[in-house]
């Protein structure tokens, strides 16, 4: 099967430092693959690489379009990469403070509806239905990921895992085919942790979207990854299933290298 | 030639005095990130110190050189106490408010200076006395470069030296670079960073006051508005150099001397501002981080 | 250190600081000096009882800021006046009704005055679409402002247009230039984007004041014809009156479109953008396609507004169109609240009516005009009538698999 996402030798300088040093990955339609490794290893920059944050120096990032042609993404907007069906969070969130949490998500709907300034203004038949369908897309979202009683809260009033399944939620909202997700579980207690793991199965499961993620919890990480890839200074350090990471001597000397939770 | 070399050292100290002005800038924008917006301001509170100061002196029969520079250093004095209770009352408690806010603030705060000389004083350009004396060596040379040139030229690179040892070798100018770089990490080390700020504050609205002082004894005539076109343009300086950066600023502003002099030297002298505020419009566009600052990107 | 101790070391340090300024003034020429002694002493007990108050509303903004934390923060009273609408409905028919019989009641040269306030109420609202939703720190939107003027003065000097067929002439034309020069600089950041787009004002300020085969320079174009009606020429008084209404008729219109857009998908683009640039175009937003939007929209607000006020005073010069204008309809939009509609209303209205009554207060006006942007970032930076976001009405569907409900 062809991968949805296939980035082959990518590479980022920042200056002199090298903060992704060639690196291979693959992610194939309804898997769930895990991104891991130290602090500064440089995960969060591959994610910024490919969600063209930052434009790699080096390397191809392909992904499949919806009439399953592969393209080659690099130096893309991240508003097209979005479009294209790539979603993702932040590993500082970056929710809209001053936006309630059902508009946070509806801003998720920005790449799948059209209406501008003259339907803002005129708001004929169309604008008014494809409103209320972006409201009513938007609160089912916010079911599924269990925040529907927070809806007009203002964000930035939501205590911290809510916010972290309200970034969910948003990128949920641009229809993704891969989400991506960076460090999710961060800042969690082992029962919101727990409940982000069924989340996290559950998108795959019932919607279809592969998940790429970050992760230091290396339980959450062994227990619903299909695939792990390991990484460290900016290399990619080893690729296999979390029963060969787990046993790879490689991973156990960068891990216990670091004072670390795994 | 002469013609030449006239322009090239009116566009000097005209330079001279943009970069005395904005280093003020581009220090506090260095340490905060924040546009001191009422930063012309100050340079012009300078300025008018300076003219209320030589007044009263000459009138009780000082010469000329002392009241040079008394009134220059109460003109340091008084633009660094402003800049000092601007940054306590209008930047300070905004430290952690949105971007915009401060910048908006400082809008504000340069208004209201403007108008509270405007008040206290005049609207009208009052005649300043030319403090600076005439050399006689320097009278063959009169027709490209005059005393008071010379002067500004000499002062200003005087104190760019001073300024650099400042920042180099003493425990504040290290305490600065360290805030500059990283204001958290620098507070955990042990600096203390509200003082820092203070500080920075004090020195540029000090070089601002130098700056006043000098372009208005070669000028001759001020006014309450004069710092809003000069703050600009030495905002352009420092942008034009690449902001917080240091010798960035004085390079930037001799650039933008030397153009304003050729541009209206050769080309036309209607346009003057014009050509500086199409060179900041310019270089923001395509040079943003300036000629000698390094492009960064964002961490997300 | 206790209070009055502080205020009494404020106080001292003020009576210092102004000392030059406030207290000596010299006359070169005459070779006087005039000590104002009196100065000193207004400026000591002033700053002494104004510390009392910093100090005061500072704790107060900070308990406020805890007491919003744990969520419990409660509505002003001007807040809930305007924005709950049991209260607000009625208070905006009677204003709407005062608006209307205006004219009647008042003289022709009230009615100018209103006309003006009007006009800032326009500038105020499209530049709020820039500042307030898009968060976009435009410094020269008088410079769309004066587009709009010259388009109106030199179309009509040299082809003889008329106000109806200028005014959307002006506004087309105000919106090229905000695309025009919104392309190079929308990449820029924030506080970069202030200074250019405060440097092209100037630049287009002073383009006026210089070109003269194209401006008429400093002198400005004059005899400019007011609005007809059907061709009738009318005269000042009833020409008064005519635009006045035309002014409210055009207010209503803006107060209805930018309301509009801000419940919109646009109005949310511009409000995502302004809150956090780069989440906002990891959903899907195009930064520069949204931002030029804004900036074209706001841009022809100030075109018509040009239009208008050409038509109004029949005159215009570069002197018009200075930076102290666009502070002005900035501040109007800092102080309103920003992206609050009302409160820009209401920051217009009260920024351009209150110096033209108070004539004491006139002098004093700019200063104040400063002195209140400081003040509301340090102590109010939601403005006077923080805009408070929409509830939307959802239908709760159920089990429903989230990809066919598209
Ligand atoms: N914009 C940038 N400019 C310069 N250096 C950067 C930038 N972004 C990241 N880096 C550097 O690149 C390296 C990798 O950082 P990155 O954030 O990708 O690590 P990470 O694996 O996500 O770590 P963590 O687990 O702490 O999130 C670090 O040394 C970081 O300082
Ligand atoms: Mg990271």
């Amino acid at each position: 099967m062809q991968p949805i996402l296939d980035v082959q030798r990518m590479t980022m300088d920042f200056g002199g430092l090298r903060a992704v040093d060639s690196v291979d990955l693959q992610v194939h339609p309804d898997e769930i693959v895990a991104l891991i490794g130290p602090n500064g290893a440089g995960k969060t920059t591959f994610f910024n690489c490919i969600t063209g944050i930052y434009v790699p120096t080096a390397g191809d990032i392909y992904v499949l379009t919806r009439n399953k042609e592969k393209k080659r993404i690099n130096g893309y907007k991240p508003n097209k990469v979005t479009e294209l069906g790539m979603a993702r969070t932040f590993q500082n969130i970056r929710l809209f403070p001053n936006m309630t949490v059902l508009e946070n998500v509806m801003i998720g709907r920005h790449p799948r509806t059209r209406s501008w300034i003259l339907g803002a203004i005129f708001r004929p038949k169309s604008t008014r239905q494809e409103e209320q369908e972006i409201i009513d897309y938007s609160y089912h979202l916010l079911q599924k990921v269990g925040l529907e009683k927070y809806v007009n809260e203002l964000a930035m009033n939501l205590p911290y895992g809510a916010q972290r399944r309200l970034e969910i939620a948003r990128a949920m909202a641009t229809e993704p085919v891969l989400l991506l997700l960076d460090e999710p579980a961060a800042g969690m207690n082992p029962q919101e942790t727990a409940e982000l793991k069924e989340l996290i199965q559950q998108i795959r499961d019932e919607e279809k979207i592969a998940i790429l993620l970050i992760e230091h919890d290396m339980k959450l990480v062994m227990n619903i990854s299909d695939v792990v890839y390991v990484m460290e200074y900016g290399r990619l350090l080893a690729r296999g299933t979390p029963e060969e990471i787990k046993e790879n001597p490689q991973v156990i000397k960068a891990y216990l290298g670091e004072d670390h939770d795994a | 030639m002469d013609y030449f070399l006239e322009l090239f050292f009116g566009g000097l100290t005209k330079g001279s005095i943009y970069a005395l002005i904005a280093l003020g800038y581009t220090m506090v924008y260095g340490i905060i990130e924040l546009i001191n917006f009422a930063h012309g301001e100050i340079y012009m509170i300078g300025a008018f110190t300076a003219l209320i100061v030589a007044g009263v002196l000459s009138f009780l029969g000082f010469n000329t050189v002392s009241i040079l520079i008394l009134a220059t250093l109460i003109a340091v004095v008084y633009s660094s106490a402003y800049g000092y209770t601007v940054e306590k009352i209008a930047y300070k408690p905004l430290r952690n408010a949105p971007r915009l806010s401060p910048l908006i603030s400082a809008i504000g705060m340069s208004i209201f200076l403007q108008n509270y000389v405007l008040l206290a004083q005049t609207s009208d350009f009052l005649p300043f006395p030319n403090l600076i004396p005439e050399f006689e060596f320097m009278e063959p040379y009169y027709h490209i470069m005059g005393s008071s040139e010379l002067v500004i030229i000499l002062t200003t690179a005087v104190v760019m030296v001073l300024l650099t040892l400042l920042i180099k070798f003493t425990r504040i100018g290290k305490a600065m670079r360290a805030t500059a770089q990283n204001k958290k990490m620098a507070m955990l080390v042990g600096v203390n960073v509200d003082r820092v700020i203070s500080m920075t504050f004090v020195i540029g609205s000090a070089l601002a006051a130098i700056g006043g002082v000098l372009i208005a004894s070669y000028v001759g005539q001020i006014n309450f508005y004069i710092g809003f076109i000069a703050g600009i343009k030495a905002f352009t300086a420092a942008v034009l150099g690449g902001i917080g950066s240091i010798p960035g600023a004085v390079l930037g502003a001799l650039v933008l001397g030397w153009t304003e002099s050729f541009a209206t030297g050769y080309v036309s002298s209607d346009y003057e501002d014009v050509f500086a505020f199409c060179l900041l419009v310019l270089i923001l566009i395509f040079r943003p981080a300036g000629i000698l600052g390094r492009a960064t990107t964002q961490k997300v | 250190m206790s209070g009055l101790k502080k205020s009494l070391l404020v106080s001292i340090w003020f009576m210092f600081l102004t000392f030059p300024i406030m207290v000596v003034k010299v006359d070169i020429i005459e070779k006087t000096v005039q000590w104002r002694w009196k100065n000193l002493i207004l400026v000591g007990l002033g700053s002494f009882f104004l510390s009392f108050l910093w100090r005061y509303l500072l704790e107060k903004k900070e308990k406020g800021a805890k007491k919003k934390e744990m969520g419990q923060a409660e509505m002003g009273l001007i807040q809930k006046i305007f924005t709950v609408p049991r209260y607000s409905r009625p208070i905006y028919l009677l204003f709407l009704i005062f608006i209307l019989v205006f004219p009647f009641i008042f003289s022709t040269y009230q009615t100018n005055i209103m006309i003006s306030a009007l006009i800032y109420v326009l500038l105020g609202l499209g530049l709020n679409i820039v500042v307030g939703l898009a968060g976009l720190l435009d410094l020269g939107y008088v410079a769309f402002y004066a587009v709009g003027a010259y388009s109106y003065a030199l179309l009509n000097y040299h082809y003889g247009l008329g106000f109806w067929t200028v005014l959307p002439i002006g506004g087309f034309l105000a919106a090229i230039f905000g695309i025009l020069l919104g392309f190079p600089v929308l990449r820029l950041r924030g506080d970069y984007l202030a200074i250019v787009t405060l440097g092209f004002g100037e630049i287009i300020r002073l383009v006026l004041e210089n070109w003269d085969e194209f401006s008429f320079g400093p002198s400005g174009i004059a005899n400019i014809p007011r609005p007809g009606l059907f061709g009738i020429e009318l005269d000042v008084q009833t020409a008064t009156t005519y635009i006045y209404y035309l002014m409210v008729i055009m207010a209503l219109i803006t107060i209805f479109v930018v309301n509009r857009l801000q419940n919109s998908r646009l109005g949310r683009a511009w409000l995502a953008l302004r809150e956090d640039e780069i989440a906002c175009q990891a959903m899907g937003i195009d930064k520069i396609k949204t931002k030029l939007t804004a900036f074209a929209l706001g841009a022809t607000w100030a075109g018509f507004g040009g239009v208008i006020f050409a038509a109004k005073t029949t005159f215009i010069n570069p002197a018009s169109f200075t930076f102290l204008e666009s502070a002005i309809i900035l501040s109007i939009v800092v102080l309103g609240g920003m992206g609050s509609i009302v409160g820009v209303v209401l920051a217009a209205l009260i920024m351009i009516l209150l110096p033209e009554y108070l004539r004491a207060f006139s002098e004093y006006r700019m200063l104040i005009f400063g002195a209140s942007m400081v003040l509301m970032m340090v102590f109010r930076p939601q403005g006077l009538i923080a805009n408070v976001r929409r509830k939307y009405l959802y239908n709760a569907v159920q089990s429903r698999k989230t990809g066919e409900s598209r």
